[in-house]
């Protein structure tokens, strides 16, 4: 018998596929119509950090070094009011396996993967996440399938996402290319159904614990370099998993820094639209995944998203494409190291909050991913050349996203600005009210829903009255 | 028209979804375009460009589709020289 394979149809059949591909019953965390047992589910994946510090250093994930950036650091103290600027570091993630953080969180969903007695993962992502899926199931010896949004209707792909596809089937992945729109989740439901394999998804209990190892190991790091606590950890945010992991760890180790977002500001440009695809120049850790995930995190390819952002979140910075690309080439020029796009949104978002700090305090950059031809910045800016954005110097606040890049003329320019965190609260009770209206909600729900975005209930019952 | 060999690595395409088949919630532009994929994999059997045909993926999977490309390979750069990037970093904003 052959299944009806419509669109429609196969949303239908989301929930039983996904139970299917995970062995993961996540109804049973369920608490009332909005609340779940959040920390229970995270628990009962049954790994503890040293399982997971043992698990990733099985296959090439983890201890990666942590680097002052004293160039940097001295130049931004050049342009600050005297006693501040605060010393930057750099956590150096692209030294995992398939050169970014997301080694951590594809190592525990295909380590599962293999004890279950699955052939194979699949992953849906255009980022850094497949290579990583990939490398590690190579190293598992499970088969693996990439599902990637790669190309507009004329068949023209970002250079970044090229890249991405390449490096999976470098390691030996098979990588379906889609054209733009929110579809992949289709074609990735039929093809777990299809396969049977383990839907490594980026939302997990596993994903989101395997980079609890990072938040810990940054902080070991500090303290062992630093003799103290950093005070600030910059982390890129698009999905909220590497925010709500870190955070996790660095509580875990004893840490109450401030765990701070960064993205890239991309208003104005829509995320699905066949005609913007490829006039944004950031394919990740960008306000498009952001802002959306943040003020509601269960929009994922699984029933509830163990990346819950907005809990952890203690304040959230905004960089300009032309800022990113100015502090990537700084960073080549002055601390010696290529990296790519992803964390350099976060050393970019470092250099503004770092101005405003004391000089004897201490910011990290939690991530760096691996660069190289497509996701290098002179790849980006001549793409966007060739979609007929302007690339200019100047001041990086007359850029418009999408028409042109404004690459600042000097550091001082690199100013980043604010993501008011209160409009993000108000955003996400807004989208719960969406689900239930707020007069319905139980004792359980306000609780849980005050929690998930780190607030109290008598903040709960003030800002309800706003909406 | 010649034909390609079977156990070539070539690249097909298929249209999953027809512009009415969308997600409902795609924004207009991509909603007049169909939802396309492409994978590449070994030609199972003798084909010509064009044609509907079979090819076995690194993964291991059987996958119909319109045989497109012959021996797709990557050609993503560095891109052209950005003059503007250059200057950054010799001195001047300090």
């Amino acid at each position: 018998m052959s299944l009806d394979n419509t669109y429609q149809a196969v949303m239908a059949r989301k929930n039983e596929i996904m139970k299917s591909s995970m062995g993961l019953d996540y109804e049973v965390y369920r608490q009332g119509e909005l609340a779940f047992d959040y920390e229970r589910m995270m628990n009962d994946c049954g790994f503890t950090l040293q399982d997971i510090i043992r698990i990733q250093a099985e296959t090439k994930v983890g201890n990666t070094p942590m680097y002052e950036l004293h160039n940097l650091t001295q130049a931004v103290r050049k342009i600050s009011a005297p006693g501040k600027g605060a010393r930057i570091f750099l956590k150096d993630e692209a030294a995992n396996a398939s050169g970014s953080f997301k080694a951590r969180r594809a190592s525990i969903s295909a380590y599962v993967a293999a004890q279950k007695g699955y052939k194979g993962v699949i992953a849906a992502t255009s980022g850094n996440y497949g290579a990583a899926v990939a490398s590690q199931a190579a190293q598992r010896g499970l088969r693996c399938i990439i599902v990637q949004e790669v190309f507009d209707s004329h068949g023209i792909g970002q250079p970044e996402i090229v890249e991405k596809g390449r490096k999976c089937e470098a390691f030996g992945a098979e990588v379906i290319k889609l054209s733009v729109g929110p579809e992949l989740f289709y074609y990735l439901l039929l093809t777990l159904e299809e396969t049977g394999y383990f839907n490594a998804s980026l939302y997990t209990p596993f994903g989101i614990k395997g980079v609890e190892s990072l938040g810990n190991e940054l902080v070991m790091q500090i303290r062992s370099i630093a003799g103290k606590d950093p005070d600030a950890v910059v982390v890129t945010h698009a999905g909220g998993g590497n925010l709500t992991g870190t955070a996790r760890g660095m509580l875990a180790a004893g840490c109450r820094a401030q765990v701070v977002a960064c993205s890239v500001d991309l208003a104005g440009l829509h995320m699905a639209s066949d005609r913007d695809f490829n006039r944004k120049s950031f394919t990740t850790g960008h306000t498009g995944f952001g802002v959306p995930f943040a003020t509601w995190p269960d929009r994922v390819d699984v029933p509830r998203n163990a990346a819950r952002s907005m809990r952890y979140m203690d304040d959230y910075v905004l960089v300009n494409q032309g800022e990113v690309f100015y502090i990537t080439e700084l960073l080549a020029k002055m601390e010696g190291i290529e990296r790519g796009p992803a964390g350099n949104t976060s050393v970019t978002g470092a250099v503004a909050l770092a101005r405003e700090m004391n000089d004897d305090q201490i910011i990290v950059v939690q991530e760096t991913e691996y660069t190289g031809a497509g996701k290098h910045h002179n790849s980006q800016l001549a793409f966007a050349r060739k979609m007929g954005i302007e690339v200019r110097r100047g001041n990086p606040e007359e850029g418009v996203n999408g028409k042109s890049i404004v690459i600042p003329e000097h550091l001082s320019q690199v100013k980043g600005r604010r993501q008011d965190m209160e409009k993000l609260r108000v955003s996400y009770l807004k989208n719960a009210a969406k689900q239930l209206a707020p007069d319905k909600w139980s004792d359980i729900d306000r609780s849980f829903v005050a929690a998930d975005v780190k607030k109290d209930l008598a903040w709960l019952d003030a800002a309800l009255k706003s909406i | 028209m010649s034909k390609v060999p079977a156990g070539t690595w070539v690249e097909i395409e298929n249209i999953l979804l027809t512009p009415e088949q969308r997600a409902p919630q795609v924004p207009e532009d991509t909603r007049a375009t169909p939802y396309v994929m492409r994978v590449a994999g070994f030609l199972v059997a003798e084909a010509e460009l064009g044609s509907e045909t079979e090819v076995r993926t690194l993964s291991g999977r059987k996958i119909h589709g319109t045989l497109k490309v012959v021996r797709p390979h990557y050609e993503h750069s560095f891109g052209e020289t950005i003059e503007e990037l250059l200057t950054i970093g010799l001195g001047g904003e300090l």
